[in-house]
């Protein structure tokens, strides 16, 4: 499927493929986007390739929290500042901008790069999970260890998991609320949400 | 194509997968239409109308429109959601195994009435009943049977022999029981234990009921799980991916006692 224009010259096809090959960009939008190069001024196409190189090369992972950083320890975990007593376990690195957009946490981050799929055979093994134990086993001042993992069942799978490794520890684990989502309507909401939501009523 | 442009089924979300931006294809499990693959728009959005309705392990009464190549959910609303099976991670492992095996074991749009039955009897068994390996054993033989790969447990598969109460053998290459004198000529038979043989038959002939009430050993429980599984890695010529979390669970063992205090917490916690 991933015939591009037949006519166009080899360098022209070569990037419309390479941008086809991005999530969510079609076959059209890859030929729009690469004429667009192509008539944009040369600084213009190099800033691009520049940025993505540079992506590629300097982005590591947080050997503390597995976050992506082009600094180790990230900005985060290097935060004096910051509450390091509490540790708050996400799926991926997207999930921490969500989380920090709302500017209501100060503690740190552990990025799990995945969720436990039994289905797609992947485990705990395959997820940052030996590195989580690691940091929560040495000597430090955790105190508590929130699951923000995605409330669907794998999400929920791994917040279990989690918590049946952590809790021997002596450390406290929480989980995020589950509840209406703001803007929602009752009557579409299903019966697990809306038992949840009874459940965490609080006082007005 | 006599369905017409949008209909309604009943189903059992087998699996999600992710699809773009906010999009999932669900695997469904259908009384009527076999197992088939729709596209929930939007699901991953908070907001979402369908989100929760179409969880996995969920029973689920579907409104579906023909798409070109996938159909797409236009309203769900749960029937049965199993809660425990979500909250009780020996339940829902065991659960996502049962639903792997149904779509490994069913074709695509092909209706398997009975199969279905099966799975929705063994999800509201694995989100109630406290013996959850024996419920999987029993799911296991009836799927093997249902789908055509029955193991024969009465006379011996290579001489026809009546079998009779000692120790025989156990061979998913033949497709069944051996008698000791053919298992002793059979390089890939195992050795099949008398309890062994009277549950599977139990299995096969038997209601739940009946193999509920009978109380077996964790070494019959072992024998009956190892025997039935390498039968259908025999049958299936593929990994189970599942049991493979099914063992690491095992590995970690039972939660401590403490909990309870996490599913208390989800209210105060507010």
């Amino acid at each position: 499927m991933a015939q591009s224009a037949p006519s166009a010259a080899l360098p022209v096809s070569r990037l419309i493929e390479a941008f086809n090959k991005l999530p969510g960009i079609g076959p059209k939008s890859a030929q729009r986007l690469t004429f667009y190069l192509l008539r944009a001024p040369q600084e213009e196409a190099q800033t691009l390739a520049q940025a993505i190189l540079e992506m590629k090369e300097k982005i590591i992972l947080c050997s503390v929290c597995q976050n992506i950083t082009d600094s180790d320890p990230c900005a985060i975990c290097d935060d004096g500042q910051r509450d390091h007593t509490k540790i708050c376990i996400v799926e991926e690195p997207l999930d921490i901008l969500a989380l920090e957009r709302t500017g209501s946490y100060k503690g740190l981050y552990h990025v799990l790069h995945g969720v436990i799929s039994p289905m797609d055979g992947i485990g705990p093994d395959e997820l940052k999970v030996r590195e989580l134990l690691a940091r929560l086993k040495s000597p430090g001042e955790v105190q508590e260890v929130i699951m923000a993992t995605n409330p669907n069942l794998e999400g929920e799978a791994t917040a279990m998991y989690l918590t049946r490794l952590i809790t021997p520890l002596g450390i406290r684990v929480t989980r995020l609320a589950r509840g209406l989502p703001v803007g929602a309507d009752l009557e579409y909401a299903d019966d697990v949400t809306l038992t949840r939501a009874l459940e965490g009523r609080q006082e007005v | 194509m006599t369905i017409p442009k949008v209909y309604k089924t009943t189903g059992i979300v087998l699996r999600q997968r992710r699809l773009g931006e906010a999009d999932k294809i669900l695997s469904l499990f259908t009384p009527n239409l076999g197992k088939l693959d729709a596209v929930a728009k939007g699901v991953r959005r908070p907001r979402s109308k369908l989100g929760g309705h179409v969880e996995p392990l969920t029973y689920t009464s579907f409104m579906l429109a023909r798409g070109r190549e996938l159909d797409i959910v236009t309203q769900a609303q749960t029937i049965e959601v199993f809660p425990t099976l979500r909250e009780d991670l020996e339940r829902t492992g065991r659960a996502l195994y049962a639903a792997e095996l149904v779509d490994r074991f069913t074709p695509e749009r092909q209706e398997s009435y009975q199969v279905f039955r099966l799975f929705l009897e063994t999800l509201r068994r694995l989100a109630t009943e406290e013996r959850l390996d024996i419920t999987l054993r029993f799911f296991e033989m009836r799927l093997l049977g249902y789908s055509g790969y029955q193991p024969q447990t009465e006379e011996c598969v290579i001489c026809g022999a009546t079998l009779k109460p000692v120790t025989n053998g156990w061979s998913a290459e033949s497709g069944g029981v051996l008698c000791p004198a053919c298992a002793s000529n059979a390089p890939m038979s195992r050795p099949l234990s008398v309890n062994a043989l009277k549950m599977m038959r139990l299995f096969q002939k038997g209601d739940f009921v009946a193999v509920a009430r009978v109380r077996t050993e964790p070494s019959l429980e072992a024998e009956l799980e190892r025997h039935l599984r390498e039968y259908i890695l025999y049958v299936l010529e593929r990994e189970v991916r599942s049991t493979r979390f099914l063992e690491t669970l095992r590995r970690v063992g039972p939660p401590a006692p403490a909990k309870l205090r996490d599913s208390t917490t989800g209210g105060s916690a507010l």
